[in-house]
């Protein structure tokens, strides 16, 4: 479009069961590292399935500067994932921002003007610390053992940490984000479910493109490791309880036996920023973001369609604003949670974009190996479509060997497949809600 | 020549009433919505009231179409009846061929009301006091507690994208559809965003505003930890005093509002009544604490300035701000200071008022029922008071416009929404500018 400036992508800051950095990754993917299995953070045993994806345990006070690690305290799981994930995204660009100056862990002054560095991070409802508040109740109950609200108000609630609510707020993760990296400008919390971070990124990009903010990290977090979360998700019957005894194969993207998908945590913000600021500041470019499309579905907010309508006009409407066709797509990033109507949806989506020609178009779905983890899924797929365009090659994609063949896809199984790719298209939606969005990304010649 | 977005319709359910002329009539009477807390037994808690909406039934508005929506929850169907009458007043049930996909939908969208019952009653059953290992939950025993009280439609009509998707699906809006919850500032930040989708040509027509409740035990209970809330419990509806020396916290209020944004020439194509522009909106954070707004208001500062900015204007062309006035200490001494910052001299000379001290505060619903109440000033040449303003604060000393609205001719009108969390929009309106 006219008068917009362009956008690329500078950074990748991701955080997942395989690991945190896009290294580990990128080498969990290509090595079909299964990390799916019992949750140990809590016991798990007597819920609807036993498995999650975990993230390994970390330090936070390893990825905020010192004088902030009291901020750590108030920080709830959601929040940690976003602040790692940022760490992660300004330093996998080379911005030397307050947290890594004050860190000591880069040299010179910084490269980016705070009132011009925003943060669009996509939010899901944080599930408060159980024990936390199963506790302050505790202390409210009458003499039947049942909870009294009326004691509850008369002083119950006193045993309740002041700053319980500030730490259940979806748009806290933005909020210690900007603060640990010293982010001023425009910034947005978003909260569309498993649509968030597609949404974060072509929001920010549209942001970039008109001059609102030269650096965005951009994407979502959010743990579904919790018992709240995990019972909520079953109860909303996306889980495969199947697999408990082969966690291996839980979580089986497009195939004709889906199942479900597995609860996971995680979290992704991806670094865009203007061009030209960019070149000024000699930043690596990993590639150009050129498209982004969304849309609703009209017919239902809690079923998906059977004809993926809402996907396919979001697709559509992401081409269309590269100023793309569908030939012209190398890589397709599927959203593929293994739920089963969701899945139908987006085949049904993908086929009428592309028609016959999707079985020649190689394709990814990474949750197979990752799990679903709401508003962070999409950063997650983003940054290894990048990776795969970067690397000329097409990560395989876990479970799904036995994806149905009528839906067309070209999966890699077992091993990367080399491919050289002019332009990908990634696309995330929400498992309820009804929101899509697609992103169409371009290659940058060396 | 680039797209302008104006306002076509708006609607909104309040503490006040459920019409905007009713509503608009009592907001310039100088009307309180205040009154003990009746959705919840509060009587022992510090705050015993709460802003409510009273009387509201869903069918009112969408009648038989209502029961298509059962199982929304509470903030879900404050958000089908305002924008009900939004889109019934800017015409466009009655336009043909109105392109689905180029209709979209942006909210500041609050959480649904937990089931608060149901949640507390698996903490306490899952409870162990006395036990080797110290007091604990027992995981498994709550888990099965969850497993057999939840209900799976309640759970899936919390999250605070389904607002957006019931109105996506009523209205037919296949277009562009979002949910941001920055707290305090997501239905200002909303508007500010929709506004630039279309501007981008992207939508013609956008679904935009908020809705929130937060009247419930957790909500309550969160507010008065932090100690946010006034707890003026014998004279409740005294207690929202947005800049008064004596206030001592916000009023909880409920609600929603919703603006039909449209692209100009898109309006004017099929003769609808323009209501107002949308002109400017100007977007930051503070990056500051996670507790206390920064002490110099600079990212409101920051947001007010580059508001009036995108504008094309500058400061003096400001005729009337509507505050975001919490009615808190923070907020109020900081916004006038900030506001004293970018107006200068001539900062007491703008009438700003807090329309918190009549409806409470909306929360995610807040900025869309103050841009409403600009557009209202604008069309009716008349600002509402700040009421129960008695004492004047030395750190507050600009003209908040008190316990009497005034008529004025206001032509520009800037509303401030600072949320929890650092996160400032303003958004500044005019009157229509015909070209």
């Amino acid at each position: 479009m006219t008068g917009e400036r362009r956008v690329v992508v500078t950074g990748l800051g991701v955080v997942s069961p395989l690991g945190i950095g896009r290294e580990s990754l990128w080498d969990g993917l290509m090595t079909g590292r299964s990390v799916i299995g019992p949750v140990k953070a809590f016991d798990s045993s007597n819920l609807q399935s036993c498995l999650g994806g975990e993230v390994a345990p970390f330090k936070i006070s390893q990825f905020v500067p010192k004088s902030l690690r009291k901020n750590a305290k108030v920080m709830a799981r959601d929040i940690e994932l976003a602040v790692v994930a940022a760490y992660e995204a300004v330093k996998d660009a080379g911005l030397r921002t307050r947290c890594l100056i004050d860190r000591g862990e880069v040299e010179g002054p910084p490269n980016v003007d705070p009132t011009r560095f925003g943060a669009n991070i996509g939010a899901g409802l944080i599930c408060t610390d159980l024990d936390e508040l199963a506790s302050a109740f505790s202390t409210a109950v009458d003499e039947n053992g049942d909870f009294s609200l009326a004691k509850w108000g008369r002083g119950g609630m006193e045993n309740l940490t002041p700053l319980w609510l500030l730490r259940s707020l979806p748009n806290m993760l933005a909020c210690h984000v900007t603060i640990v990296q010293n982010a001023q400008a425009p910034s947005n919390t978003l909260t569309c479910g498993e649509a968030s971070s597609h949404l974060a990124i072509g929001e920010a990009f549209r942001s970039i493109a008109r001059g609102a903010a030269d650096v965005c990290i951009c994407g979502g977090a959010e743990s579904k490791i919790n018992p709240m979360a995990m019972v909520r998700e079953a109860l909303l019957g996306r889980i495969d309880v199947e697999s408990d005894e082969r966690p291996e194969s839980a979580c089986r993207p497009f195939a004709a036996d889906r199942a479900g998908t597995v609860c996971s945590e995680g979290g992704g913000l991806v670094t865009l920023e203007d061009l030209d600021h960019a070149k000024q500041r000699g930043a690596r470019i990993y590639a150009e973001l050129v498209g982004f499309g969304a849309s609703a579905n009209t017919h239902s907010w809690s079923e998906p369609d059977p004809d993926g309508k809402g996907i396919a006009r979001a697709i559509r409407s992401a081409l269309s604003d590269a100023g793309v066709g569908a030939d012209d797509i190398d890589l397709i990033v599927t959203f593929g949670t293994g739920v089963a109507d969701q899945d139908a949806s987006e085949a049904a989506a993908f086929g009428g974009v592309f028609g016959r020609r999707l079985d020649s178009i190689p394709a990814i779905a990474t949750k197979g190996s990752l799990g679903t983890n709401g508003a962070g899924s999409g950063a997650l797929d983003f940054a290894v479509g990048v990776m795969s365009m970067v690397q000329n090659t097409v990560v395989p994609s876990r479970n799904t060997e036995h994806a149905d063949r009528r839906f067309g896809f070209r999966f890699a199984h077992g091993d990367p497949v080399d491919a050289r790719i002019g332009h990908l298209l990634t696309v995330g939606y929400t498992l309820g809600g009804g929101q899509n969005a697609a992103i169409v990304v371009r290659r940058v010649e060396e | 020549m680039s797209r302008r977005v104006v306002i076509t319709g708006m609607g909104w359910i309040t503490p006040l009433g459920h019409d905007i002329d009713g509503v608009w009539a009592k907001l310039l009477d100088g009307v309180s919505g205040v009154g003990p807390t009746t959705l919840f037994h509060a009587e022992t808690f510090p705050t015993q009231f709460s802003a409510e909406v009273d009387g509201f039934d869903l069918s009112d508005f969408l009648g038989p179409r209502a029961t298509e929506h059962a199982g929304a929850s509470r903030n879900t169907q404050f958000a089908l009846a305002a924008a009900h009458q939004a889109w019934e007043s800017a015409g466009l049930s009655s336009v043909d061929g109105l392109e689905s996909d180029r209709v979209g939908v942006y909210l500041g969208g609050g959480e649904g009301p937990l089931d608060f019952d149901s949640f507390s009653e698996a903490a306490v059953k899952a409870w162990v006091s006395d036990s080797p290992d110290g007091p604990h939950l027992d995981v498994t025993r709550w888990v099965e507690v969850a497993r057999r009280i939840l209900d799976a439609t309640t759970e899936l009509e919390q999250e605070p994208n389904l607002a957006a998707g019931h109105l996506a699906v009523h209205f037919n809006a296949g277009g562009p559809c979002f949910n941001t919850l920055t707290a305090c500032a997501a239905s200002t930040q909303a508007i500010g965003e929709a506004s630039a989708i279309i501007r981008r040509g992207d939508a013609d027509v956008i679904i935009s505003g908020g809705a929130h409740t937060m009247i419930h035990p957790l909500g309550v209970t969160g507010f008065n930890r932090l100690t946010a809330l006034s707890m003026r419990n014998d004279s409740c509806m005294t207690a929202s005093r947005p800049f008064d020396r004596d206030r001592d916290g916000f009023v909880l209020g409920e609600g929603a509002g919703i603006v039909i944004l449209e692209d100009e020439q898109h309006a004017r194509d099929r003769g609808a009544t323009i209501l107002a522009d949308v002109v400017g909106y100007g977007s930051t954070a503070d990056a500051f604490r996670v507790t206390d707004i920064h002490e110099d208001g600079r990212g409101a500062i920051a947001a007010m300035r580059l508001a009036i900015e995108d504008a094309g204007l500058s400061p003096e062309q400001i005729d009337y701000i509507s505050a975001h006035g919490t009615g808190t200490e923070e907020n109020d001494k900081i916004e006038s200071l900030a506001i004293r910052a970018v107006f200068g001299d001539r900062a007491s000379q703008v009438p700003i008022s807090s329309i918190k001290s009549m409806l409470g505060h909306l929360i995610a619903a807040a900025g869309v029922v103050e841009i409403i109440t600009c557009v209202l000033a604008i069309r009716n040449g008349v600002v509402p008071p700040t009421i129960n303003y008695r004492e004047p604060d030395p750190r507050c000393d600009l003209d908040y416009v008190p316990n009497e609205s005034r008529r004025i001719e206001v032509e520009t009108a800037l509303s401030n929404s600072f949320g929890f969390g650092g996160q400032n929009d303003a958004l500044i309106v005019t009157a229509h500018q015909a070209r």
